[in-house]
């Protein structure tokens, strides 16, 4: 369903160029939940912009389905965005004015469809994560679970083949991480393809693969797991919108 | 390009986010109230500077004779100087003065014949009598609203015309009665009234009598006497004003033996140069007002300017967010600037009209004689509301450009 043939990405800085991302081969079927893990600066967050279309590569070849990404138009890339891809956020990024209804209908309104029909899907999507009772209210009002619950049903509601999950847990306590991990799950064995990019072994342990990066190159598990023992122990950043 | 949806999501930010609304509102409204304000206030002083030239033709000069102060071709100072009917011919003849008129002082004063008794049967009235030529109409604005101003033919034939202020004939006449063909009593010599005027400066200004300078030469015992003259100079500036002045001095001043350098002989009352005087003071402070307006206006710009970048700043994540979710960037821009493209229109039609209102409480109030009609024209309130409306479109776009280019993940992500 996903997949990236020898990607190189370069970023210039000043007069230096650094290499995110070197030959990275990477393979997704259809329905897979993976976990994509590595240090701050290992190249994760380029390898997150690129999959979710949002910034392109020096050469390789990245597949999404079918269709090659690459030098998209930004009105292409936002398309296929919308269409193919749902973005969790550590930190949800619903926005703050709009009802936890109007943040889930919000792909729609970029889809062209009518209010009251994205209103009532969204009400669908709402009761699936289990808030039927919390349409009015806005993010504000709500505890960080339930705020990652209106996330994920956001990411859900353009139907997309796969979801790019960043952090999801990153902001939430055990218990509540473990119920969004649960969700996530359920939305996988629905059959969603979903990427977890994460620091936390707990939560990369959920998922059925792991993928390591390091200093932007793909490494074996047990090879980056060895000479970085303290990824588990990485603090995490609390910031909350 | 409507888009009902686009709309209903444009009037949900602006709802949700009053504050950053507010600001962006009162900051154009009050641009454009200063502005409205100040173009109106330069206009009234314009128009007030314009009332009180009313009376009298802005483009006429007055010479009026006087006493001499220096000696000169062997007459000592203090001479009394009367002037005559050849000096009028002479003048006629100098080249830029468009309508000339004479008046004969019947008693010698200064200005005019001073009050006389004016009488109809039993009633009778002090009046100023006026002895001119017929081209005294160019000078003075007076209107006529009844018969006719004094005519050539009145002067060749020294009839006995005469035409008076409303004030007069409603002093001496009933209501109903018709005062054309009437006579009255003129300082003790009979006069048919062919003609009534009336001022615009107000009655009192029109309680006068103009009759012919020929008629009173003879009847008062005038000769050919006469003690001023009075032109307009058609389109003339300050300048040449006093060349035409000065030439119609000498001419004076050759026939009469005094130094055409004596301030005294003559006394001159120039229009041009007044007016022009006034004209320029009234330029600078329009200029000025106008200068004030323009930099309000600016400041208006940077103001809005100013909070819209805030604005979009604020919104960074927002619009990340949106992106993610498949916003075009263009969608964006069109958001943003749609949202202040109508926060301006609203905010700039407002303060339009409280610029306006407040116009129009400074008019009715009547504040002073120096402000009239403090108006605007409605040509340049709209541009200035356009020009604002666009400058925050402008202040709209750019951020709003710069901020759909900004990669959604780095302004999303908490590292």
């Amino acid at each position: 369903m996903l997949r990236l043939d020898k990607v190189n990405k370069y970023y210039r800085v000043g007069t230096h160029s650094l290499h995110a991302l070197r030959d990275v081969d990477i393979e997704i079927a259809d329905g897979e939940f993976v976990a994509i893990m590595g240090a701050s600066g290992s190249g994760k967050s380029t390898l997150l912009n690129i999959l979710g279309i949002l910034d392109d590569y020096d050469s390789g070849e990245y597949r999404l389905g079918d269709t090659l990404i690459r030098n998209l138009s930004e009105r292409k890339a936002a398309n296929y965005r919308n269409r193919f891809i749902g973005f969790v956020f550590q930190s949800f990024n619903l926005l703050p004015f709009k009802t936890a209804l109007e943040n889930i209908a919000l792909p729609l309104y970029y889809q062209g469809v009518t209010r009251r029909k994205r209103n009532q899907i969204a009400a669908q999507y709402l009761e699936r994560v289990g808030l039927r009772d919390w349409a009015d209210h806005t993010p504000s009002e709500m505890s960080g679970g339930q705020k990652q619950r209106v996330a994920i049903a956001r990411a859900l509601i353009s139907k997309p083949r796969l979801i790019l999950a960043d952090e999801p847990t990153g902001a939430l306590d055990s218990e509540t991480s473990r119920q969004i991990m649960d969700l996530l799950s359920e939305i996988n064995a629905a059959g969603i393809t979903i990427l977890v990019v994460t620091h936390d072994s707990e939560v990369a342990a959920r998922t059925r693969r792991m993928i390591r990066l390091k200093d932007g190159l793909v490494v074996s598990p047990h090879d980056a797991g060895a000479s970085h023992p303290q990824l588990a122990r990485q603090p995490q950043t609390a910031a909350e919108s | 390009m409507f888009s009902l949806d686009r709309w209903m999501e444009v009037f949900d930010t602006i709802r949700r986010n009053k504050l950053r609304t507010a600001l962006t509102a009162i900051s154009v409204a009050w641009g454009i109230f200063l502005l409205v304000v100040l173009l109106g206030l330069g206009n009234g002083l314009n128009n007030g500077l314009r009332y009180t030239f009313r009376r009298e033709a802005t483009n006429g000069i007055w010479i009026t004779a006087n006493k001499t102060s220096l000696a000169h071709s062997g007459y000592d100072v203090g001479r009394r100087l009367v002037f005559d009917n050849r000096d009028y011919d002479r003048a006629r003849d100098v080249q830029g003065i468009d309508h000339i008129s004479s008046q004969y002082f019947i008693r010698g004063g200064q200005f005019g014949g001073g009050e006389m008794l004016t009488r109809r049967g039993t009633k009778a009235g002090l009046f100023q009598i006026n002895a001119v030529r017929p081209e005294t109409i160019y000078l003075v604005q007076n209107e006529i609203i009844a018969g006719r101003f004094l005519n050539e033919s009145d002067l060749a034939d020294k009839r006995k015309s005469v035409v008076v202020g409303r004030p007069v004939v409603d002093y001496l006449f009933a209501p109903s009665e018709p005062p054309i063909g009437q006579w009255i009593i003129v300082a003790g010599v009979p006069f048919e009234i062919v003609g009534v005027f009336t001022d615009p400066m107000g009655d009192e200004q029109a309680r006068q009598l103009y009759i012919p300078l020929s008629t009173a030469q003879i009847a008062f015992h005038g000769v050919d006497h006469i003690n001023s003259l009075s032109f307009t100079v058609g389109d003339a500036n300050a300048q040449q004003a006093k060349a035409i002045t000065d030439q119609v001095i000498a001419g004076l001043a050759e026939r009469h033996k005094f130094s055409p350098d004596d301030k005294q002989a003559v006394r001159v009352h120039n229009n041009v140069e007044a007016y022009e005087r006034f004209s320029k003071i009234f330029l600078i402070i329009s200029i000025f007002v106008v200068f004030i307006g323009c930099i309000t206006l600016l400041a208006g710009v940077v103001g809005i300017s100013n909070i819209m970048m805030i604005a979009v700043k604020e919104r960074t994540k927002e619009i990340g967010v949106r992106k993610a979710l498949g916003a075009t960037p263009a969608s964006i821009i069109l958001m943003i600037t749609q949202e202040a493209v109508f926060l301006t229109s609203i905010a700039g039609l407002l303060g339009l009209a409280g610029g306006v209102a407040l116009l129009a409480a400074i008019e009715s109030a009547a504040v002073t004689e120096m402000i009239r009609n403090p108006a605007i024209h409605i040509g340049s309130g709209v541009a200035a509301a356009v020009f604002l409306i666009l400058a925050g479109a402008l202040a709209g776009f750019f951020p709003a450009r710069a901020a759909a280019r900004v990669n959604p993940i780095h302004t999303l992500r908490d590292e």
